[in-house]
């Protein structure tokens, strides 16, 4: 008798324990939801060191903002971008935002998180959608403003000189949007006067080993060349190379503008081989992380977003290069 | 014998004519002398800070490693097979190359290189066995053996590089794709000792004779009694080791290793060498001074395209019109064709009489 009333008794502590747990549980979920902002990221994958240091960028400021990042990795796949859309939508974060690998294609997806009620951010790349209401943001770089930044210094450079500048260019990889843009903004740019003159222009591939292929070929096909362009920093670290061999100093016979900012090209400024570098910030986790709890917040936020980026000398790179972190 | 001097030359002309290594060497010089058309010093070659300095050397510099590469995939094709991980063996081995250097507090060091290099051929001879015992010991089919690798190898090579670019500065690596040595890039005389070594390992002994027979008729190969079996997985080691020298190479020619781009489609511009260079994709015999050959191919027409200027948005298909055009000159069948047409419309011509159709003066 005893003993039964005893293990009653016991049985009944454990519900109470038990429903004291699960509503403390449902307690602590919903002050959560109420006070830690949950942001489901989708990025592209791991396929650069300029990718890396966004990744990592992303989820140190998440951390320090307090945000609850639920992070996944496309591996360079749209379906598998999707695959997470989804499932961030199923677990209801709070918003959803993500470096689409393709432009297009997305308009179902971002349908059903519209449904839900859940805003979008893109990062780094935009996408073609008609139905500018799929997104709030798109906070990434302005490739068009990299090229124009190369071009102006380069405007500047040669103020004084009479001409005519021989300029061989390094492309990005052909039909990407940051090769077309940073042609074009630069290609504005030195139009305007007639004695800049692009003599070569192919493309590396953005790789260090094209743009050293590639340059040994224009040094000689092309009698005189003032300035190189490079689209990004390996191409231009793989053309010092070349520009080397042939006898050349790098910065000084051959002008060198680049964009990007890794590590690597500052260290290459600092010994004088680069003479400018126009930076792609990889580094947008706190604008990320501001700007989501923004959209939280039912606050407006602009359309498109610029990440923060400047242009380095060598003297600002030679500082700036014991910090660097990509 | 009563041959006429006429006869004599057609007949000389002929037996030129028919080398298999004829019309690969006759399109690498077509190829040469239109570069010759564009840029006057196509063919100057002068010294400059104490090496060889021209156009040709640099084909010669950067068709090394595909000269390797294809030379690897010459012996596989050779047994009927085919090595499509050799893209991500050359990422792999540059990768692991300079993740050791990089680690090593003496990075200049000899020896560090040294067990570098050790490291990486070492571990593409474990790819190339893993290739081998699949294909012929498991019976995998061959293009899905080695599709493996190629998909896992390139990621094996970014979890190694951690997706980073690895930068080496050493002196004694840069010197294996980027160094000279008697005034002559270092690379060069590598990959020609190993075709060296391969032409005479296959041609002076019976091993070449043995890959063409398990080639062209491994039934029959089996039943006189040769072992197919070690030496189908022999020729995916020597495949990989020929990669990952050419991974080597790459590498240390830009003293960085790039897990996602080194070697990339590089298996298909092989496949395109050993098949410009006359090698039959259904195995059997092979001709490696023909892949040779096709190997320079393509790196002048790449050189080609940087020289004369074509637009990047038309480069493929300017290489495309290129390949086909070579692809249909090697073809016995259309060169056959062609004379026909040739000799019908010179007969006709001969006989004045005789109106041409007109379509077919079109035609030719």
């Amino acid at each position: 008798m005893s003993k039964r009333a005893a293990a009653a008794l016991v049985a009944g502590a454990m519900v109470a324990v038990l429903t004291a747990c699960g509503s403390g549980g449902t307690g602590s979920a919903g002050k959560g939801s109420g006070h830690k902002l949950v942001v489901g990221f989708s990025q592209v994958g791991a396929e650069s060191g300029w990718r890396t240091a966004n990744t990592k960028s992303i989820q140190e400021s998440a951390k320090k903002a307090g945000v609850e990042l639920k992070f996944s990795d496309a591996q360079q796949k749209q379906e598998n971008q999707i695959k997470a859309i989804r499932s961030f939508i199923q677990q209801k974060v709070d918003v959803i935002a993500f470096s689409p690998v393709v432009e297009s294609g997305w308009d179902t997806v971002l349908k059903e998180a519209k449904d839900a009620h859940i805003p979008v951010i893109l990062t780094d790349r935009s996408v073609d959608s008609k139905d500018e209401s799929l997104y709030v943001s798109f906070l990434g770089s302005d490739f068009v403003e990299e090229g124009k930044k190369a071009g102006d210094w380069l405007v500047k450079e040669y103020a004084s000189a009479a001409g005519p500048v021989n300029i061989v260019q390094l492309e990005g990889t052909t039909g990407s949007a940051p090769a077309n843009d940073r042609k074009s903004g630069f290609a504005d740019v030195v139009k305007a006067d007639p004695k800049f003159k692009v003599v070569a222009s192919q493309t590396g591939d953005f790789t260090r080993a094209k743009g050293k292929e590639v340059m040994q070929a224009f040094l000689k096909s092309q009698p005189k060349i003032d300035v190189l362009y490079a689209h990004n920093d390996d191409m231009a670290l793989g053309a010092i190379q070349a520009i080397e061999e042939a006898g050349k100093k790098p910065g000084s016979d051959i002008k060198i503008v680049s964009v990007d900012g890794v590590k690597d090209a500052f260290t290459a400024m600092s010994q004088g081989k680069i003479n400018y570098d126009v930076e792609c910030n990889p580094l947008l986790g706190d604008q990320l992380m501001d700007l989501a709890k923004k959209v939280k917040a039912g606050e407006q936020v602009p359309r498109r977003i610029k990440t923060e980026e400047g242009t380095f000398t060598p003297d600002q790179a030679t500082a700036a290069l014991p910090n660097r972190q990509y | 014998m009563s041959t006429t001097p006429a006869a004599d030359r057609a007949g000389a002309v002929k037996a030129v004519t028919r080398n298999r290594l004829f019309w690969p060497a006759a399109v690498l010089a077509v190829l040469l002398v239109a570069n010759l058309a564009f840029t006057p010093d196509f063919f100057a070659v002068r010294l400059q800070g104490g090496h060889l300095y021209g156009s040709l050397i640099d084909i010669l510099h950067f068709g090394a490693p595909l000269i390797l590469v294809s030379l690897g995939m010459t012996l596989v094709i050779a047994t009927g097979g085919i090595d499509l991980s050799v893209g991500s063996t050359v990422a792999i081995a540059g990768a692991l190359a300079c993740l050791h250097i990089s680690e090593s507090t003496d990075p200049g060091g000899l020896g560090t290189v040294l067990t570098a290099l050790g490291i990486a051929l070492g571990a593409a001879v474990l790819l190339g066995a893993v290739n081998g015992l699949l294909v012929a010991r498991a019976g995998v089919q061959p293009i899905i053996a080695t599709l493996i690798l190629m998909v896992a190898g390139r990621g094996v090579a970014q979890l190694i590089t951690d997706g980073q670019i690895i930068t080496v500065t050493s002196d004694p690596y840069k010197l294996i794709g980027g160094g000279y040595w008697l005034t002559v890039p270092f690379a060069v005389l590598l990959a020609a000792a190993v075709v060296l070594a391969a032409v005479l390992l296959t041609r002076s002994t019976a091993l070449g004779l043995l890959l063409e027979s398990v080639g062209g008729n491994p039934v029959a190969s089996r039943l006189v009694g040769i072992r197919a079996t070690r030496l189908i997985a022999l020729v995916y080691v020597f495949s990989a080791l020929c990669a990952a020298l050419a991974g080597l190479m790459v590498s240390s020619n830009v003293s960085a290793a790039d897990g996602n781009n080194a070697g990339l489609w590089i298996e298909l511009d092989a496949i395109l060498a050993v098949v410009l260079g006359g090698t039959s994709l259904n195995g059997g015999r092979f001709s490696i001074g023909g892949t040779v050959l096709g190997a320079l191919i393509i790196q002048t027409l790449a050189t080609t395209v940087y020289t004369i200027g074509v637009p990047p948005e038309t480069t493929l298909v300017f290489k495309a019109f290129v390949v086909i055009a070579v692809c249909l000159v090697q073809s016995p069948v259309f060169r056959a064709k062609l004379a026909a047409r040739g000799s019908r419309v010179r007969r006709t011509t001969d006989r004045p009489y005789v109106a041409a159709p007109t379509d077919r003066e079109v035609g030719a």
